[in-house]
């Protein structure tokens, strides 16, 4: 039983930060129809941001993830910039094939930048655990927590509350309407690619000083954030939050009780399981978009 | 003299190792002839069905690993049944990985036609993640990350020449563009069949075919089953030709280089997986000397971009345009890209 609870914990941890990742993707796709297979790499980025600024500059530990962000932000916008911009009309295969290219350059633009040895990001937090009863975690996985409920949070306020929210909401219903309405499509467009990479950035400095930052974590990131989506639905903003959770603790079950080598294989179970029963994913009440 | 011109292709090719003596070159040529059999097969879905299966590194690394286990042999318990296989010839592998790869093409075109654009490009990479772990973890039949050592390489038996086993380079040049031709042959009898139309106007309106009465799942189901069993034979022969496979086979970078090939040679049609294959199979021999293996993966990746914005066809309908021979024997690539390719409700 205790070790249920310990699961329970870490599974609830891990699955803030997959929802992050899992908004940002959901977001990209239902308002711009693009697979971003950049995801992982601008989560990639975040971790290395976060190197950057904590332990190459020196900055505050929290301030260091706000810059983060804000750099997967600005990153995002010039992806969507120049890559995108010109394709807006092109079918989805199109742009998957410039979102791949721009994956592998990224990647060994990573490498080349920062070399593949992975690097360790050192937090300011105390090494003792936090002790709740059986179980027991440590005061940066807390923080981590934390952090990404908040960003979910303010994520879900921007959407529902702001007007830039509802211009995006708009924009994902109707493209050529909310244009009518004189909502400005491009600006749309560039903000929600950026606030979808901001998302992936925070998840990467997050989860950079938890593990380590090396050049390929966004690999099975990316992969990740695709089963989450599938989970929630493609475009579905809640499944995707609810799509982390449930990813995490499948992965986090499924090491524990089957075998830990299989840990990562429970996302791409999860995605042909979920295709074979309900295609549109398991939270759509009724045709969502696609 | 277009009719010439895949004869002359074979013959051409036939004649390169009388002058070519140099192993590090006859080796390139070998690896990107592989290669360029697995992106034949790959452009079967991609081109011809306008399916992107971003997944097809699964099918080679299939071939592969069935090939190699069951010329080496293996002892493995499953559920506390110890099954022992006796190693068997180097040739009935290919065979069987030939077999494996096209079954396990059934059952993902059966999967994964349920739905479509991003989700089918989803399942692929999904189903390629999993058969990965899968070759990773399972040690006791795969090795996992030590690697498969020791494969043996073909044997083949040739009328009035008697046995003869692979064990250098240009033997296996020439069963690896043996290969080329009689997929080349095969996919162009496909295309050119009632199955490769209807396959055709699959991609082009799947509404309009549908109320045609072509079957969707039927002919997508066939051609990923044919596409895997190819792909499965370029697994095989890397498996014996190399002689050593690992995990890494199933890098997603894999797929990646077949898909640059597909798309730059241009897809749907007949020679574009040939001239992608030959260029990005050889590139690397050529970028090697100047610059590492990042510089040159950052190079494939802006040239990917650079495709797409400047030469969507790809580069055989833009020489045959450049020619003025537009009006090719082989169905070419839409002009308009086919547009409401999304999951089905």
């Amino acid at each position: 039983m205790d070790l249920v609870l310990q699961h329970v914990a870490n599974a609830t941890i891990m699955g803030g930060t997959y929802a992050l990742l899992g908004i940002g993707l959901t977001l990209i796709f239902g308002i711009m129809r693009i697979v971003n297979f950049t995801h992982g790499e601008l989560y990639t980025f975040g971790a290395y941001m976060m190197f950057f600024f904590s332990v190459m500059l020196g900055v505050n530990f929290y301030v260091a993830i706000l810059f983060a962000i804000v750099a997967g932000m600005a990153l995002g916008a010039t992806i969507e910039l120049t890559l995108l911009r010109g394709k807006r009309n092109a079918d989805i295969d199109t742009t998957m094939l410039i979102m791949i290219g721009a994956w592998i350059v990224m990647q060994n633009v990573e490498i080349l930048t920062w070399g593949s040895v992975a690097k360790s990001v050192p937090s300011p937090l105390p090494n003792q655990p936090l002790e709740l009863g059986p179980v027991s975690i440590s005061w940066l996985r807390v923080v981590v927590l934390g952090v990404a409920v908040a960003l979910i949070a303010a994520t879900y306020y921007m959407i529902n509350r702001t007007r830039l929210g509802k211009a995006m909401r708009a924009t994902f219903q109707d493209r050529d309407t909310a244009a009518l309405m004189g909502i400005n499509v491009n600006a749309i467009y560039t903000s929600t690619f950026a606030l979808g990479s901001g998302l992936a950035a925070a998840a990467g400095a997050l989860l950079g000083p938890v593990f380590v930052v090396a050049p390929n974590m966004g690999d099975i990131a990316s992969l990740k954030a695709f089963a989450i989506v599938i989970l929630g639905g493609l475009g579905n903003i809640t499944g995707a939050a609810i799509g982390g959770f449930l990813l995490a603790f499948a992965e986090e079950f499924g090491a524990g009780y089957v075998s830990s080598g299989y840990r990562d294989a429970m996302g791409f179970l999860i995605i042909i399981a979920v295709l074979i029963m309900r295609p549109t994913g398991i939270f759509s009440r009724a045709e969502r978009i696609g | 003299m277009k009719r010439l011109l895949p004869y002359a292709a074979v013959l051409a090719f036939a004649l390169v190792p009388l002058f070519l003596k140099d192993q590090y070159y006859l080796n390139a040529l070998i690896s990107a002839g592989i290669f360029t059999l697995a992106a034949m097969s790959l452009n079967l879905l991609l081109g011809y069905t306008g399916q992107l299966s971003l997944g097809h590194v699964a099918f080679f690394g299939i071939g592969a690993y069935v090939s190699a286990l069951t010329s080496l042999g293996f002892s493995v318990e499953i559920f506390g049944v110890q099954i022992t296989h006796e190693p068997w010839p180097a040739v009935v592998g290919l065979a069987l990985g030939i077999v494996f790869a096209g079954l396990c093409g059934f059952l993902i075109g059966k999967l994964a036609f349920r739905v479509r654009g991003a989700y089918f490009v989803i399942v692929t990479i999904s189903f390629a993640e999993v058969v990965r772990l899968v070759a990773l973890n399972w040690v006791e039949l795969t090795n996992g990350p030590l690697a498969l050592p020791g494969i043996p390489p073909l044997t083949i038996g040739l009328p009035g020449l008697g046995y003869t086993t692979l064990w250098t380079k240009i033997p296996n040049y020439y069963v690896v563009l043996a290969f080329i031709v009689v997929a080349y042959i095969l996919i162009r009898r496909l295309i050119e069949s009632p199955f490769g139309r209807a396959m055709i106007a699959l991609r082009e309106n799947e509404n309009l075919a549908v109320s045609a009465g072509i079957s969707v799942t039927r002919y997508l189901t066939l051609a990923t089953v044919i596409s895997g069993a190819i792909a499965g034979a370029a697994g095989g022969l890397y498996a014996h030709y190399i002689q050593i496979i690992d995990p890494q086979i199933f890098m997603f970078l894999n797929t990646v280089t077949m898909v640059i090939m597909v798309i730059a040679g241009g897809k749907g049609t007949l020679a574009g997986p040939l001239v992608g294959g030959l260029i990005f199979g050889l590139a690397p021999v050529v970028l090697r000397a100047y610059v590492g293996p990042e510089v040159q993966w950052i190079l494939y990746g802006v040239l990917m971009i650079l495709i797409v914005y400047v030469l969507p066809e790809g580069i055989v309908p833009a020489i045959e345009r450049w020619f003025g021979r537009s009006d090719a024997e082989a169905p070419s690539a839409p002009k308009q890209p086919t547009i409401g390719t999304e999951a089905r409700a």
